[in-house]
């Protein structure tokens, strides 16, 4: 696996702080509620709306630092960090990168939990 | 060692943050309860108790500076740890949230080791700080106590506007001759329990008690509307009180007793004196010197409650008084306008 999907010394421990049970648990939350997210990030972008973007910017952040997707929490960073001058309004490209980074940390997560 | 237990409040708008702020809470030894947003973090901490709030800064509805703004402001909130945890970018959002009065900062993802440190501190710090409020209820009036909390220490007074009151038992040293300490103590405990029960009704402090006597202030530490008006009405009620008791004690077959008041109204410097390591809260001035005059002067008099001449006039014949000319008291250049409250029987 790609290292820079997922730090897996970070799911480690939270799977050692934590326990593996919840940690199983928090990681199906995470991937119920990132899409969310995304969805979020794309009608803030669409409402102009640079509070709401930048927020759940922020919150993709977090969550991915919880388990080790640095990419994706690098990704979500820049666009907290730049707020909607991340995304012009007819260049989404920033947007779909972090689409696609999320579909491939979340794959290297639950070949984790299976592996 | 006290329950180390604690209720913890965790507020994150985030649901996986929240959970895994749960868990190590759980882990710890801890109940933690969850709240989505500020608002309802607040409500849920003015509704029920809880030793600790972990709270997080980006959210929808009520964000988390909006929150340690409301708990700064709040008398019962004021003093509930928090502890911030959030993945703020700057530092000086930090700074921010420490500013506004948050114990700690936790970065997230929040390592379970520190958090569990941060918990135990903060947790210590709170039992530390509700000993010596309770500490300071017992000694102080509940008047000082507030004062306390919110100007904190510090010595040296304000000029105030306000009433005082000096009262104490005639012929308290024959009565303690005739009787049996116990019974001396158990008198005084019964005549302070009324007299407190007359001062505080009307919005009155006791400051002092010494043997039978007492000062009280009307207007100090706090402010008072009308503390002439509610100074003599305390008055008015301690005599009328004291009557009620007197009753009692004659079916009892125990001698009456009688009390003395006196109430003078004006500028007296209130505050704190002493020394940093034990202190008071007292109102010293003309008026403080004058109202004990005039209580030691309603032996004179042979009348129970004397006034000056600016509680007098702050009354504005809603009492009915009865001038007694002018008296020159000791430490006084000119003599002094005295009333009597005349709603009161001659002692």
């Amino acid at each position: 696996m790609d290292e820079s999907v997922i730090d897996k010394a970070v799911y480690a421990e939270l799977q050692e702080t934590a326990g593996s049970e919840f940690a199983a648990e928090l990681m199906d939350t995470f991937l119920e509620e990132a899409p969310r997210m995304l969805a979020e990030l794309r009608n803030a972008r669409a409402e102009n709306h640079a509070e709401r973007f930048r927020r759940a910017a922020h919150s993709l952040k977090s969550n991915s630092n919880t388990f080790g997707a640095a990419k994706l929490a690098a990704l979500a960073r820049e666009l907290e960090l730049k707020g909607l001058d991340a995304v012009p309004s007819r260049d989404t490209a920033a947007l779909t990168a972090l689409e696609n980074e999320f579909a491939r940390a979340a794959a290297a997560l639950k070949d984790l939990r299976h592996g | 060692m006290a329950d180390p237990t604690a209720r913890v409040l965790i507020v994150d708008d985030n649901k996986v943050n929240r959970l895994l702020l749960s868990r190590n809470v759980q882990m710890q030894g801890h109940r933690s309860e969850l709240a989505e947003n500020g608002r309802t973090a607040l409500e849920m901490l003015r509704r029920e108790p809880f030793d600790l709030l972990l709270l997080d800064i980006e959210m929808p509805e009520m964000d988390g500076f909006a929150v340690l703004e409301q708990l700064k402001a709040d008398q019962q909130l004021r003093d509930l740890p928090v502890i911030v945890t959030s993945s703020l970018e700057g530092l000086d959002n930090i700074v921010r949230c420490i500013g506004l009065g948050a114990e700690d900062y936790l970065h997230k993802p929040v390592n379970p080791v520190l958090l569990k440190a941060r918990i135990g501190a903060s947790l210590e710090k709170k039992r530390l700080r509700d000993q010596q409020k309770e500490l300071v209820r017992r000694f102080a009036t509940s008047e000082v106590a507030e004062d306390l909390q919110q100007s904190g220490f510090s010595l040296g007074g304000k000029r105030v506007h306000a009433s005082v009151m000096f009262s104490d038992i005639r012929g308290f040293t024959a009565l303690v001759e005739s009787q049996s300490p116990e019974e001396t103590i158990e008198l005084l405990n019964t005549y302070y329990t009324l007299m407190f029960d007359a001062i505080s009704s009307h919005g009155g402090v006791v400051n002092q008690m010494i043997g039978d006597g007492l000062m009280a202030l009307f207007g100090a530490p706090l402010p008072l509307d009308d503390c002439a008006g509610s100074a003599v009405a305390a008055a008015l009620e301690m005599a009328e009180l004291i009557e009620q008791f007197n009753l009692e004690r004659s079916a009892a077959q125990k001698q009456a007793i009688r009390i003395g008041i006196g109430i003078a109204t004006g500028e007296v410097v209130a505050g704190y004196t002493g020394t940093q390591q034990r202190a008071t809260y007292t109102c010293i001035g003309d008026t403080v010197n004058l109202a004990a005059r005039l209580e030691a002067h309603t032996k004179v008099a042979g009348r129970r409650i004397l006034i000056d001449k600016d509680t007098q006039h702050a009354l504005k014949d809603r009492v009915r008084t009865e001038a007694l000319g002018a008296v020159p008291f000791k430490g006084k250049t000119t003599a002094v306008d005295i009333f009597a409250v005349a709603a009161a029987s001659p002692a």
